[in-house]
């Protein structure tokens, strides 16, 4: 079984996320090739050949592909499909962007946000908010995946894959990219972070975020938010956590003024251990939080940070 | 400009899910069902390119059981022209729905389609990315705001890094995310004003669409569940207990 797996990358270097997908296709086949494809991309090339496990890397170095648009990563992404008994992506917003069109093209349903593989056309994914884990067997002639990369492990490196190029995506394409806005953070990234700190609703403000901005610097934490605190425009959008925003699932969680809403549980609840501060002791995120402080966010965070400066943080 | 706006029926995104016990799947018997909240953006946003004028007429379809035309009264109480109601009663999957939807594209002649990014329920945010592939149209996904002019739709989009903005050629598919904007109530008179707006009954049969299943649910099972822990004092406390006793910090 031949599997290409879509690498993650932003045309300089090769995103984790593509290491913990290559995990995922690992447990569909073992002939796994790498796809890097964007604009200047040599060096996540070389990257791409060092993952464990990794056949061959092809690559498709192109203008249009620069920022990975639906219709061109289509147009590179189909022909291929002629070699592979399957194609599989992290499902980071870039990827279920034009996976959907992929699999449509194919005529295949795709099977989205696995967080099980367990075989060549047996996947486990969650439904409704993470409420129930659907296990679904394809019998479709090709597999079109997208990966949940919170719940694999990375492929390490050593490998020594040969990089084969490929030729150009044939347009015209009628969508183009205009700008970008992306939010400035020298801090981990919120999908890979070891340790997340998110405020909700209950930070009352953007401004009083700067109370958990000290905590996080102290612990090396990302910073997320509910969709309450993102709609009332405290903090950015790629912010949001849960069902209809990003899922974590670092070895830290913790909620601040945060109720535990169902969505906001989707995206969260996979985390190794979890902390809520909230004053509302009957809030339902104690009832997933290892560690529960029932306090104003206004006092408890300044202590907190406090006693982390105190042990040596 | 004709808009189409399809929407689905599922369980109220304030139910929580229960596993039935045969671990066939989830039991929606006597459970609140509403429109997919993703949907409501998108029929808000057709109503107000009709109040704006760049909306000449607004459609919504859903594709679902008889009780699918509750969610179509809906959209229509919410200001849309006209509802199509696809009858069955199988839970097809996005692929069979966006072939459905491409055969009333191609009768409809719409220039634009909104969608939700995904449906609440199966959470498989496909439908929207097939239908434009069927089409070959262009896509704008998790749309944060959108704006016409001429022949071109200039889409902000939601992104893992923050927003995007990319320009489509019309037609072009639109699926809407949470921020795009705040739906509507509909108010008591529109909702008398929606019982008498035509719907088109139409079967999966009548566009010639082989809708059967590509995936085989073999089971479906509780989450693992997570255990309540313990309430801690006071800060200095929390500090202990994530350092010394769960060792994450
Ligand atoms: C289609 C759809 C998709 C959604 N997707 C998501 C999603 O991806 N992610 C998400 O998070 N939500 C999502 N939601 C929203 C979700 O249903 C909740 O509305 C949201 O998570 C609530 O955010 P919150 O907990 O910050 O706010 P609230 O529920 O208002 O909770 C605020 C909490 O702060 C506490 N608080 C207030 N002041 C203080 C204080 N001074 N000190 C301590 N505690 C305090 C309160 O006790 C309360 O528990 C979605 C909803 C829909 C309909």
């Amino acid at each position: 079984m031949a599997i290409l797996v879509i690498a993650e990358h932003d045309n300089k270097s090769l995103k984790d996320a593509t290491h913990k997908t290559v995990t995922a296709a690992a447990k569909m086949g073992k002939d796994v090739d790498l796809l890097v494809a964007g604009k200047g991309v040599k060096d996540v090339a070389a990257e791409a050949a060092k993952v464990a496990g990794v056949r061959k890397v092809l690559t498709c170095d192109h203008a249009t592909l620069e920022r990975q648009l639906a219709e061109s990563m289509q147009a590179v992404i189909v022909p291929l499909m002629d070699g592979y008994d399957a194609v599989v992506a992290p499902d980071t917003t870039t990827h279920k962007n034009y996976m959907p069109r992929v699999a449509a093209k194919l005529d295949v349903q795709q099977i989205s946000s696995v967080t099980g593989v367990e075989g060549a056309d047996t996947f486990v994914r969650p439904i409704y908010a993470g409420n129930a884990m659907a296990t679904v067997k394809s019998s479709d002639a090709k597999k079109v995946v997208t990966v949940r990369t919170t719940a694999f492990a990375a492929a390490g490196d050593g490998g020594s894959a040969s990089v084969e190029a490929i030729g150009d995506p044939a347009g015209p394409f009628k969508s183009e990219y205009v700008s970008e806005e992306l939010t400035k953070s020298d801090r981990p990234e919120l999908t890979a972070a070891k340790v997340v700190i998110s405020g909700g609703r209950g930070m009352g403000s953007g401004e009083n975020f700067k109370l958990i901005e000290g905590i996080a610097d102290k612990l090396g934490a990302a910073m997320g938010a509910s969709r309450a605190a993102v709609d009332a425009g405290y903090v950015p959008n790629d912010w949001q956590v849960g069902q209809t925003g990003k899922a974590v699932a670092p070895a830290l969680y913790i909620a601040v003024g945060i109720s535990g809403a169902i969505q906001h549980l989707a995206g969260m609840k996979d985390s190794k251990v979890i902390a809520a501060i909230n004053k509302d002791e009957d809030a339902p995120i104690f009832q997933v939080a290892d560690y529960g402080l029932v306090a104003d966010l206004f006092k408890a965070l300044p202590e907190f940070e406090a006693e982390l400066e105190k042990a040596g943080y | 400009m004709k808009v189409l706006v399809p929407v689905k029926r599922v369980l109220d995104y304030n139910v929580k899910a229960r596993v039935k016990s045969d671990n066939s799947g989830v039991d929606l018997a006597n459970v609140k069902m509403s429109m997919n909240p993703f949907d409501e953006i998108s029929v808000e946003q057709a109503v107000k390119m009709q109040e704006a004028g760049t909306a000449s007429e607004t459609v919504v379809v859903s594709i679902g059981p008889s009780k699918a035309q509750e969610t179509i009264r809906t959209g229509l109480a919410m200001g849309m022209d006209r509802g199509i109601h696809v009858e069955t009663d199988e839970d097809l999957e996005p692929l069979a729905i966006a072939k459905i939807l491409k055969a009333i594209c191609d009768e409809e002649k719409p220039e634009l389609v909104i969608l939700g990014k995904q449906a609440i329920d199966n959470d498989y945010g496909a439908t929207g990315g097939m239908l434009a592939a069927l089409l070959d149209w262009p896509i704008g996904s998790a749309a944060n705001s959108m704006k016409l002019a001429g022949s071109d739709m200039t889409v902000v989009k939601e992104v893992d890094g923050g927003l995007q903005t990319v320009k489509l050629t019309m037609p072009a598919i639109v699926t809407t995310d949470l921020r795009l904007n705040e739906p509507r109530y509909a108010s008591l008179p529109n909702i008398m004003k929606a019982k008498k707006k035509p719907i088109d009954a139409k079967t999966p049969a009548d566009y010639g669409v082989d809708t059967k299943p590509r995936l085989k649910t073999v089971k479906v099972t509780e989450p693992e569940a997570r255990k309540a822990g313990i309430k801690v004092e006071d800060a200095a406390q929390l500090v202990d207990k994530l350092k010394n006793e769960a060792g994450v910090i």
